[in-house]
């Protein structure tokens, strides 16, 4: 300790150099082929190597193909009523596991925590084979309900739901472990407070409860969001060839080649999404402090 | 004789606090020595420094005549009994107690016997095959004194090693490390807020405050005789009297004192302007009518408030000028029906209890 | 917690939702490929469910045995490096400073949000023959003047094979790894690795013998979390893996999308299924045995 005031303490791992080196080293290669996307997006060249020279022209290119479009606004269709219905559901969830004692309650919960935890794929042809058999039984009906069925989901958005539907039941039981985790947080005194006070069961709940399970509520949302933009697999099962996602579309793209149009549509999600991201991060701050 | 440990003009720096603030003492070999002062006032730090925990400090700390500088935690000749106790969850009471020994390549026929010494010494051999979670505080605390005995440290460190039991167990501890240091003659030095542990058990204490060492003194001198306002009031209770100085008495000081009028009171040294007068509670006198000694400094009040502890009662007294003093009474039957609010009383004591505190 | 026959109206309007939809859109489907796993194509479009373990049994012939073992190899390859380059970040963020740690761990997982087919198709474009790490490798070359003593620098073939796909599942997986490591690591008591050292033991002898045994409940998670969705990965063997990188998620897929044997299909999911499970009960074992030991 002879004069030397910066030397490290024992556990000072935080200024390593060897650690920080590797931090850094693993965040530019995280990083460097984001970042290279991103860049050839607005790059002035086909062959995408070497840059030419600033442009935009590849976003025009994106923006007139129309099945891109078409499939870019699928997805941000599909991801905002799955966001919508996965929260409430998944809120419900969370609530009836904290709050209740039951009879199977583990058994409940670990069907609950599934679909987390078995494989997308698995998933996705499970979801394929269930379609197909309703499809095969509305056949069977003939002119009968297949009709208006297929008049109904033919109007758009209509026609995502089977996509939807399946993005909700992936999706929503992420969103009862994001906020039963913060609900788990709850002093259960305050709710025995507002009652005590004479709150009723609504009241409590709105005012005590509610604001304070928010942030969880929130980061649950942005969590269904993010999930069903990310999703390709059981949107790439389910999808019918009339139907087109954003993933699906890029898949197909994708393996003809690398080509800067994709890299520009591929750049508009990663706004979207970490927009999306920074924004629930931000409504998510201000509360974290009483947590 | 040569100290075992020497803190030498060290200073420890955070962003925007000076932890410890250029504190030297020595300590010399088998004391039992304390660290004492409120939280925050620098003393665990300076612990942390000699266990070689905190680096990046200024001045020199020496341990057996050594310098310290550069030296790892994991090569100093000192051990450390941790607060959370740190005992290895994952490990039996014996791995953890011969871990230490293991680790700094001992062989394994010296590991055994030392263990099981070292298990007999804290009186836990029977429970040698158990995992900490199924050890009481008391019984973890033991394993981490095994554990860091057996290195055979030549100081000790103990980092407020009975605040986590309770009330208890803690007097029982405090005589059981009082003993154990006396039996096995290496050096302690322990860190606690509680002054009662301070007293009880340690031949020196340090008290800390901000950072700087304010008194370093026996457990009777540092009762008897503090040098600050600030000690006097951290170890035990005391009543503090604003006063002036108005001129040098025979062997004293003629004070004009809040509430006492003019006083004269013994001192050793040189003061003047304000100073405060201190006297302990239990050196105060309750009477029902005046004193009759003449030497005696003594004052009318009233009592306010009684606070009843069984064997004594804590007794609050207001007097003239807004002054408040405190007595301690035995609870015997010269004080049955005086002790009742709002009754008229005097309080009397000594000149020669009374300190001058200057700082 | 109260029991649920204090207030049945608010049991069943929080219960209900999730029930009704993980039943229809989760659980009846399964079963569905469940009892498809049992069954036989009678035509084109038709299958029958006979009971028949023909499904199973043709999973276990040699070819499809190999490629199982291939995607169990892989999926541990791709899940080590993982670990190994999620715990020191996981580690330094643990140990950097408090302000900074939500912003590090923010970083990290930031990449994870973004779209799996993206981040896929951003390391084509490094990794193929005309992508950037060659036109680097190449620019390297000359600037050795190894083009005037060798000759012309030859573009490495980086896509198409196993190693791609290792290397992209590390890509895409490693951010999720540190997660749960980070969690336990925070939650690690430092005086026990002060009492280590304080007891004479070297930095690598604390790490070895106290900090990895103290973690190894995230440890466990982590390698669990990871290897699970590596293990059914489709995507990333179908674009960075060629032909010859085929992995058990790639013959489902086949088996749905071009060789239409879906009862086939069925069973190999529900293979892989049965694999995931073992992997959940190896995981909650562990958990329980190590329980108590941290946060003591």
């Amino acid at each position: 300790m002879a004069g030397k005031n910066r030397s490290r303490g024992p556990l000072d791992y935080g200024r390593s150099p060897w650690l920080i080196g590797f931090g850094i080293l693993v965040f530019v290669l995280l990083y460097a082929p984001i970042v290279q996307l991103i860049a050839f997006s607005f790059n002035d060249s086909k062959r995408n190597i070497v840059w030419q020279g600033f442009t935009t022209k590849y976003y025009k290119v994106a923006w007139e193909n129309a099945s891109l479009v078409e499939a870019f606004t699928n997805s941000i269709a599909i991801a905002i009523m799955c966001t919508v219905v996965a929260t409430i559901i998944g809120t419900a969830t969370a609530l009836w596991l904290w709050r209740f004692r039951f009879p199977f309650k583990a058994g409940a919960e670990g069907v609950m925590a599934l679909p987390i935890v078995i494989p997308e794929i698995c998933m996705g042809i499970a979801v394929l084979v269930m379609y197909s058999r309703i499809g095969g039984w509305m056949r069977t009906f003939e002119s009968g309900p297949i009709h208006w069925w297929n008049e109904l989901f033919s109007i758009w958005p209509l026609n995502l739901a089977a996509i939807t539907a399946a993005h909700i039941a992936f999706s929503f039981p992420f969103v009862a472990v994001v906020v039963r985790a913060r609900l788990a947080g709850f002093n259960r005194e305050l709710e025995e407070a507002s009652k005590d006070l004479g709150a009723t069961e609504w009241q409590t709940f709105r005012n005590v409860v509610l604001p304070f399970m928010m942030p969880g509520v929130i980061a649950g949302a942005l969590l269904a969001f993010t999930l069903s933009l990310d999703d390709f697999v059981i949107t790439f099962f389910t999808a019918g060839p009339e139907t087109n996602t954003f993933p699906v579309k890029v898949y197909s793209l994708v393996r003809r080649g690398v080509s800067p149009d994709i890299n520009a549509a591929s750049t508009a999600l990663i706004v979207i999404t970490l927009v999306a991201t920074v924004l629930a991060m931000r409504l998510q701050a201000p509360s974290k402090s009483e947590g | 004789m040569k100290p075992i440990v020497s803190i030498q003009n060290v200073t420890k720096r955070y962003p925007g606090v000076i932890a410890v603030d250029n504190v030297s003492f020595d300590i010399m070999p088998n004391e039992f020595f304390a660290l004492l002062g409120p939280s925050g006032c620098g003393k665990t730090t300076l612990l942390r420094m000699i266990a070689g925990l905190e680096t990046g400090g200024e001045g020199g700390i020496l341990i057996d005549g050594q310098n310290m500088a550069g030296v790892a935690a994991n090569k100093r000749p000192v051990n450390m009994v941790f607060q959370s106790y740190a005992v290895f969850p994952h490990m039996t009471v014996r791995d953890n107690v011969a871990y230490g020994l293991k680790v700094t390549g001992t062989p394994a026929s010296e590991i055994g016997p030392r263990v099981e010494e070292a298990l007999q010494m804290v009186q836990m051999g029977p429970m040698a095959d158990r995992k900490p979670d199924q050890l009481s505080g008391g019984q973890r605390q033991r394993v981490a004194l095994a554990r860091a005995l057996v290195k055979r440290p030549k100081v000790l460190l103990l980092d407020e090693p009975l605040s986590a039991l309770d009330a208890k167990l803690r007097e029982h501890m405090q005589l059981e490390l009082a003993r154990l240091q006396q039996a096995i003659g290496i050096t302690f030095i322990i860190v606690t807020h509680d002054q009662d542990e301070a007293l009880s058990m340690a031949d020196r204490i340090a008290v800390m405050e901000k950072g700087q060492v304010k008194q370093i003194a026996g457990p009777e001198e540092l009762y008897e005789k503090p040098k600050s306002r600030f000690v006097a009031d951290f170890i035990g209770k005391i009543n503090l009297i604003d006063a002036e100085v108005s001129g040098a008495a025979k062997s004293g000081l003629n004070c004009s004192a809040k509430g006492l009028g003019n006083v004269t009171v013994p001192h050793d040294g040189k003061a003047s302007g304000k100073v405060s007068l201190a006297v302990r509670p239990e050196k105060l006198d309750l009477l029902a009518k005046a004193p009759t000694s003449k030497t005696n400094i003594s004052v009318r009040g009233e009592i306010r408030d009684v606070a009843y502890y069984g064997d004594v009662s804590n007794v609050f007294v207001s007097c003239p000028d807004g002054l408040e003093l405190q007595v301690n009474v035995q609870n015997d039957r010269a004080v049955d029906g005086l002790l009742e609010k709002g009754k008229s009383v005097w309080l009397s004591w000594h000149p020669e209890d009374t300190l001058v505190l200057t700082q | 917690m109260e029991n649920w026959k204090e207030n049945r109206v608010v049991f069943w309007v929080t219960a209900l939702p999730g029930i009704f939809w993980l039943t229809v859109f989760f659980l009846i489907p399964l079963a569905l490929i469940w009892g498809m796993s049992f069954g036989e194509k009678t035509s084109i479009v038709d299958i029958e469910i006979t009971g028949t373990f023909a499904n199973y049994a043709r999973a276990f012939k040699e070819v499809y045995l190999l490629i199982i073992w291939k995607s169990i190899w892989i999926s541990a390859i791709a899940c080590a490096l993982c670990l190994a380059i999620a715990y020191p970040i996981a580690f330094g963020i643990c140990f950097s400073p408090p302000r900074w740690r939500p912003l590090l761990l923010l970083l990290i997982i930031l990449p994870f949000w973004i779209n799996l087919l993206i981040r896929t198709y951003a390391l084509i474009a490094v990794f193929r023959t005309r992508g950037t790490l060659n036109y680097f490798l190449e620019w390297l070359w000359n600037l050795a003047f190894m083009d005037k003593l060798i000759g012309p620098y030859e573009p490495l073939e980086l896509l198409y094979n196993n190693g791609a796909v290792i290397v992209g599942m590390v890509y895409v997986f490693m951010p999720f790894m540190v997660l749960p490591l980070y969690a336990t690591i925070e939650r690690l008591d430092r005086s026990y690795l002060e009492a280590s050292l304080d007891l004479g033991a070297s930095q690598w002898t604390t790490f070895w013998k106290v900090t990895v045994p103290l973690t190894m409940p995230g440890i466990v998670s982590g390698v669990i979390l990871v290897f699970i969705p590596m293990l059914g990965m489709f995507l990333v063997p179908d674009l960075l893996g060629g032909t010859n990188a085929i992995m058990i998620g790639n013959v489902i897929t086949d088996q749905f999308k071009a060789a239409n044997d879906w009862p086939f299909g069925a069973a190999l999911s529900f293979l892989l299924m049965y694999v995931t499970f073992l992997a959940l009960a190896l995981r909650a074992f562990i958990g329980s045995r190590s329980r108590g030991r941290v946060g003591v």
